[in-house]
């Protein structure tokens, strides 16, 4: 299996979290993020704890926090709208910093935002400590039907590839006066999308070939064996 | 937007994932029938476009921006089944590498965008081939129809499954009502730019576009002859 160049989010070690088999690692993600998820959000002892498990996790595999804060920013969209659950809520209201919002809307954007949050940091652990390659032979591990994980093994492979051919794509766009945001280029934009459907296809056929040329009867050698 | 965890509450949760376990299952023996032993590179790799096609933002008003949800472009590009698992194991990927949507929230993902969007865009889109004119010109807006289509049925049943197990006390109608409009919007952008990248398609190699298939297989070879 290729894929063996690191991962944009993948922090590179060697501590006892990147050793660990990853099918554990991905039981151990679920469970955990199952268990923050079904917690009463009342509980507010238990947010601070689970807390101190990730950032015990992540200071055990040598990760810098901040490393992890930085790309927190994923959830910041839904941050925002867990702010704006207290003004749109129903229940009675109090008074915050001379605001009136809505007292169970803000105990719900409590929740909202600390889980979100604590999911996050969660998976953004997962990533950083465990090679794709490996994240993969976990999911195969656990039954996941071996089909789908070579689906995602091939797009995992030819992500950069296909997202690199839509910059080259985007820069020739912008080098010749187009916007690519504006709706005004839009038909150029799509005349884009479209050959980068059709390039990426073809592609797809000519990978198919290549298998084929090397033997492939329709699965893929499994790669447990290493 | 992804629905991230703790949105909805761990039994809809749970239950939404069985629901996006079995669909992907369904799909995953129905692609085959699709794109038989070629299925694993080929999905990968429209996977991958999927993905690179999510990642160009256009501003839907009020200085916010959507992205493109695929599942109706892929469903017509590449077929119901084949599209409903391209755009599922991207979301699993954006959750297990990018943290992007919830891992808890998976299922709901993949139901939302994956499943409903991708059906309900080719349900739509070949109920209006059937009532269009036989012709490859209505391909490309029909895919723009069942793409805005699509969009607002996400949002109508992801405010269902708010009702049902949403953790937030928002009255359920306004977030129907919420949701509707918001993506009534992003599903103008989603249509424009679906039918105007099938359309694109469609021109150069419409052999490729699933949903042309039909139209392009009862074409006749022509022959023209310039008069000397």
């Amino acid at each position: 299996m290729g894929a063996a160049h690191g991962h944009r989010l993948h922090h590179h070690g060697h501590s006892a979290v990147h050793r660990a088999p990853a099918h554990l690692k991905i039981l151990a993600l679920v469970g955990f993020v199952l268990l923050v998820v079904a917690t009463p959000r009342e509980w507010y002892v238990a947010f601070p704890a689970y807390l101190a498990v990730v950032v015990g996790v992540v200071l055990t595999a040598r990760v810098p926090l901040l490393w992890i804060v930085r790309r927190m920013v994923v959830e910041v969209p839904f941050l925002v709208f867990a702010a704006l659950v207290p003004f749109v809520a129903h229940g009675p209201r109090t008074e915050v910093l001379g605001l009136s919002v809505s007292e169970p809307g803000l105990v719900a954007a409590w929740g909202l935002a600390v889980k979100a949050t604590l999911g996050v940091m969660a998976s953004l652990t997962l990533a950083a400590t465990t090679e794709p390659v490996d994240v993969l032979r976990g999911l195969r591990r656990l039954h996941v039907p071996s089909l789908m994980v070579e689906i995602m093994s091939f797009m995992l492979r030819y992500l950069d590839v296909v997202t690199a051919d839509l910059g080259r794509m985007l820069t020739a766009m912008r080098s010749r006066g187009c916007d690519p945001r504006s709706p005004r280029h839009w038909p150029a934009l799509a005349r884009s999308l479209g050959a980068l459907f059709i390039r990426s296809y073809e592609r797809g056929e000519r990978v198919h070939l290549a298998m084929l040329s090397r033997g492939y009867t329709g699965s893929l050698p499994t790669g447990a064996d290493q | 937007m992804h629905v991230p965890d703790g949105f909805l509450d761990a039994p809809t949760s749970v239950a939404t994932g069985v629901v996006a376990a079995a669909a992907v299952g369904v799909a995953l023996r129905k692609a085959r029938t699709e794109l038989d032993d070629r299925t694993a590179p080929m999905a990968g790799l429209v996977a991958a476009f999927v993905f690179a096609a999510q990642m160009i933002n256009f501003p839907v008003g009020a200085g916010t921006s959507g992205h493109l949800m695929g599942g109706a472009l892929a469903a017509v590009l590449v077929g119901p089944w084949t599209g409903l698992l391209c755009v599922s194991v991207v979301l699993v990927v954006q959750a297990l590498f990018m943290a992007d949507g919830g891992i808890t929230a998976l299922g709901t993902n993949v139901v939302l965008i994956g499943v409903v969007t991708a059906l309900v865009g080719y349900v739509v889109f070949r109920a209006l081939q059937a009532v269009l004119p036989r012709r490859v010109a209505t391909v490309a807006p029909s895919a723009a129809v069942a793409a805005f289509v699509s969009v607002p049925v996400a949002a109508a049943v992801f405010s269902l499954l708010f009702a049902i197990g949403g953790t937030a006390p928002v009255d359920a109608g306004r977030v129907l009502t919420a949701m509707l409009g918001w993506h009534v919007l992003i599903g103008i952008g989603e249509a424009v730019v679906t039918g105007l990248v099938v359309g694109a398609v469609v021109a150069v190699r419409p052999d490729l576009v699933r949903g042309a298939r039909p139209l392009v297989e009862a074409r006749e070879l022509e022959i023209r002859t310039v008069a000397a």
